[in-house]
């Protein structure tokens, strides 16, 4: 039996974290891996294609309803979905009250002394929400929690900024624990020479990317259907590319403190590929009228 | 111990400091200093209101403690709900002893504590919907209460709960003030925040509510402003005024009603007690009702002839006859009660660490007793407050500011005091060094302590405290023959 392997899923909001993390893990299963997802997001979406179902009952949702968490029973909270794979959502609240992370706090808390990360399984993967606004969405990758973190990233500007302050957060977090950058997995948004872009960028960050994974609408048709591609059409060409995925994070063995970028860096990289351009500071501050004014 | 000379002293503070790491001992210097009456401003020579350093044992509260449990609290007739986790509440409940008459759940709720008792569930989703039931409940259980104030807890600053949009909705459904108060315990450095926050809220909430009503105004009304009626100090303060010749219409807020705040714009002047907690909202009302204010004293025979001769400076013949009336009549009773105890408490040196007024305003009470107070300091003062206190102090004594544990002990042990006054965290640190102590926040559950029937108490209490035969049986015997030994050596 193996050890334990606990990964956590960071990336920009609306890149696609949700949808990969679960093709992923169906990935996974297929392969006889036992494993298990921790949606760490108040929407509660990141096990639906895995059960079918439109959000899964929450463990804040259903401790609010019982009373407190210690009310609880791990089977409360926990469902099996395709492949074996066992699904919890820790939830929080609407947007706009109460405070998500110390949601995720209780609801991690509460998987640990229930025991829920048992011997059996082989993978935990968290899939956190898009920015790390506070303490309670580093939860995941605190001491004795994920160990392995995968950037999910495309080479639009915005996600690329994103999973750079991401390295930045891990940097904190590999200095007084164990936690390491595992790689970036590139999302396609079908921009021009995505791929190597997004070689660039892990080689700066001193990591790799572990898969690019092509868009394909298969995915928003089983996404439809609440499935995920490997359920939905295991004979699609993208099931492929999600096992392919799946292989090589469970042979990777490249694990690094990332070294994140300067913005300078960023940006030189950015304009290298021409997503930016050169800034022009003489147009900083001008209002338009200005400009018609000095021309 | 003999009195200090400014170098000894000035030696004393620089003694004290040494055992501090040289970031604290820079830190902690600015914060002490041998007094020099004639300083105009004490702004060179003391720092303020500035955070407590991480480590020393600092004996501050916090912005709740300030809003909760000294300005909102007292209002009888109103309820404070400590919104958040029960400790803060629990705490803090009833034990200022801010006297007040009334009956206790019924149509007033001093002793009571109301809270929205927080659980995991409450912080992750929020507490609104909480603190609407419980407003719900407390109008259906408590229907005689005149208001609400909901007095913010850490946690509703963290998780961003909407109290305002809450207390807005609840006060138009029940018809009666509801007042939101932002005091999370992490504002500030100390209580003083809160003081401030509680009187910011006050003054956008209740004061201009009856703008514009009828009031029957007499040429001699007054506001007390600043008096906590601990052990009922505000009562025996209200007589004087009230013999004088003047109309109380407000105490803010120790047996306060919301009907006397709201009522408090009408008054001819405010007479503002402690300047620290309400000094904020007496110069509002100076600015928008113009108001004049006035700080007064009312410890001791001495300070309150003065005070009640500057108080009646503000109005006509009749209240300054009747101030001297009242002052007359006292006198006699006031020299008997020294004559009782001057002798016994005669050149007696005390030190003091207290909170918002009382380590300068007490100072003439112990001077009417004959004693001498030989230092004195502030928890959560500001620099006004030490203007004022350099005045009062004899020269080259010492003066504290937010004192640690380490330099009250060492202070006591080199100066060797009569008499230690300050509060609870202290008082069984110096019985055991066998130093005798009076709490002076609550009184030592005694009191009043204000006007001339307080000043009786007060008299009494110290020598009881000073002369009591039991500081001398905690020496050990083996002990008390090395003393008499040496003594006898000397």
């Amino acid at each position: 039996m193996a050890k334990l392997r606990q990964c956590a899923i960071y990336g920009k909001g609306g890149i696609g974290k949700s949808t990969t993390t679960q093709n992923l893990v169906s990935a996974l299963a297929e392969s006889g891996k036992k494993v298990m997802i921790v949606g760490c997001d108040p929407k509660a979406d990141s096990t639906r294609l895995i059960l079918h179902s439109k959000a899964q009952t929450t463990v804040m949702h259903l401790a609010a309803e019982a009373g407190s968490v210690e009310d609880l029973e791990l089977e409360d909270v926990m469902s099996i979905g395709f492949g074996g794979v066992k699904c919890v959502e820790s939830g929080g609240p609407e947007p706009g009250v109460g405070c998500a992370g110390r949601g995720v706090i209780t609801a991690i808390n509460f998987l640990e002394e229930e025991g829920a990360y048992d011997e059996d399984l082989d993978f935990v993967f968290y899939d956190v929400l898009g920015d790390v606004v506070c303490g309670g969405f580093a939860m995941p990758i605190r001491e004795n929690k994920a160990q392995e973190i995968y950037i999910v990233c495309s080479g639009e500007m915005m996600a690329m900024y994103a999973a750079n302050n991401i390295a930045k957060g891990i940097v904190k977090y590999a200095n007084s624990g164990g936690v390491r950058l595992a790689g970036l997995i590139c999302n396609s948004r079908k921009t021009d020479r995505e791929d190597e872009l997004i070689e660039a960028l892990a080689a700066k960050l001193g990591t790799q990317m572990i898969h690019f994974v092509p868009r394909d609408n298969v995915v928003q048709h089983a996404e439809i259907r609440r499935m995920t591609v490997i359920e939905y059409d295991p004979k699609a060409k993208q099931a492929d590319e999600y096992r392919a995925l799946a292989s090589k994070i469970v042979n990777n063995t490249k694990f690094v403190i990332p070294t994140p970028l300067e913005m300078e860096e960023l940006e030189e990289l950015l304009m290298e590929f021409g997503i930016m351009e050169a800034e022009d500071e003489s147009i900083v501050g001008k209002s338009k009228a200005a400009e018609v004014a000095a021309a | 111990m003999s009195k200090l000379t400014r170098e000894e002293a000035q030696a004393l503070i620089q003694e004290v400091l040494e055992v501090y790491p040289e970031k604290a001992k820079k830190d902690r210097a600015k914060h002490l200093m041998v007094n020099d009456t004639s300083l105009e401003s004490s702004k060179k020579c003391i720092t303020s209101n500035r955070k407590s350093l991480p480590g020393v044992m600092t004996m501050r509260g916090c912005a709740y403690a300030g809003s909760k449990g000294v300005v909102w609290g007292p209002i009888k007739d109103m309820i404070s709900i400590s919104h958040g986790p029960i400790g803060c509440g629990q705490y803090s409940r009833a034990g200022r002893r801010a006297y007040y008459v009334g009956t206790t759940g019924v149509d007033t709720f001093g002793d009571m504590c109301f809270t929205s008792d927080f659980q995991e569930k409450d912080i992750v989703f929020g507490g609104d919907k909480k603190l609407t039931k419980l407003m719900a409940e407390i109008e259906m259980l408590f229907p005689l209460n005149k208001g609400i104030s909901v007095q913010s807890e850490c946690p509703i600053g963290l998780i961003g709960d909407d109290i305002e949009a809450v207390s807005k909705k609840v006060a138009a459904e029940i018809s009666k003030p509801v007042v939101p108060v932002r005091c999370e315990g992490f504002r500030g450095v100390s209580q003083s925040l809160g003081h401030h926050i509680a009187n910011d809220s006050v003054r956008d909430w209740i004061l201009s509510n009856r703008d514009g009503q009828a009031f029957e105004k007499t040429p001699y009304d007054v506001a007390i402003l600043g008096d906590y009626n601990i052990g009922g100090d505000a009562w025996a303060s209200r007589i004087l005024l009230e013999e004088m010749g003047l109309r109380v219409v407000a105490q803010w807020s120790g047996d306060g009603t919301l009907a006397e705040m709201e009522n408090t714009p009408n008054v001819k002047l405010n007479l503002l007690h402690c300047y620290r907690s309400m000094n904020y909202i007496a110069r509002h009302m100076e600015e928008k009702y113009g108001i004049p204010w006035m700080e007064y004293n009312f410890f001791g025979p001495t300070k309150i002839a003065e005070s009640l001769r500057a108080i009646a400076a503000h109005f006509d013949d009749k209240i300054k006859e009747g101030a001297e009336r009242v002052i007359e009549k006292y006198t006699p009773i006031m020299n008997a009660v020294i004559a009782k105890y001057k002798p016994r408490l005669q050149g007696k040196k005390v030190m003091l660490y207290i909170g918002g007024l009382r380590p300068r305003h007490t100072i003439g009470a112990y001077e009417d007793l004959g004693m001498e107070v030989i230092g004195a300091g502030y928890e959560f003062a500001h620099n006004d407050d030490y203007d004022r206190t350099i005045k009062e102090m004899k020269d080259a004594t010492l003066i504290y500011d937010d004192a640690t544990g380490h330099e009250l002990d060492e202070f006591v042990k080199a100066l060797k005091p009569d008499l230690v006054g300050s509060g609870i965290k202290e008082k069984y640190v110096y019985h055991k060094m066998g130093v005798p102590f009076r709490q002076m926040h609550s009184w030592d559950y005694s009191g009043p302590y204000h006007g001339y029937d307080g000043f009786a108490i007060f008299a009494r209490d110290m020598d009881m405290t000073v002369n009591n035969p039991c500081w001398n049986m905690l020496k050990a015997p083996w002990l008390k023959q090395d003393a008499a030994a040496l003594q006898q050596a000397a």
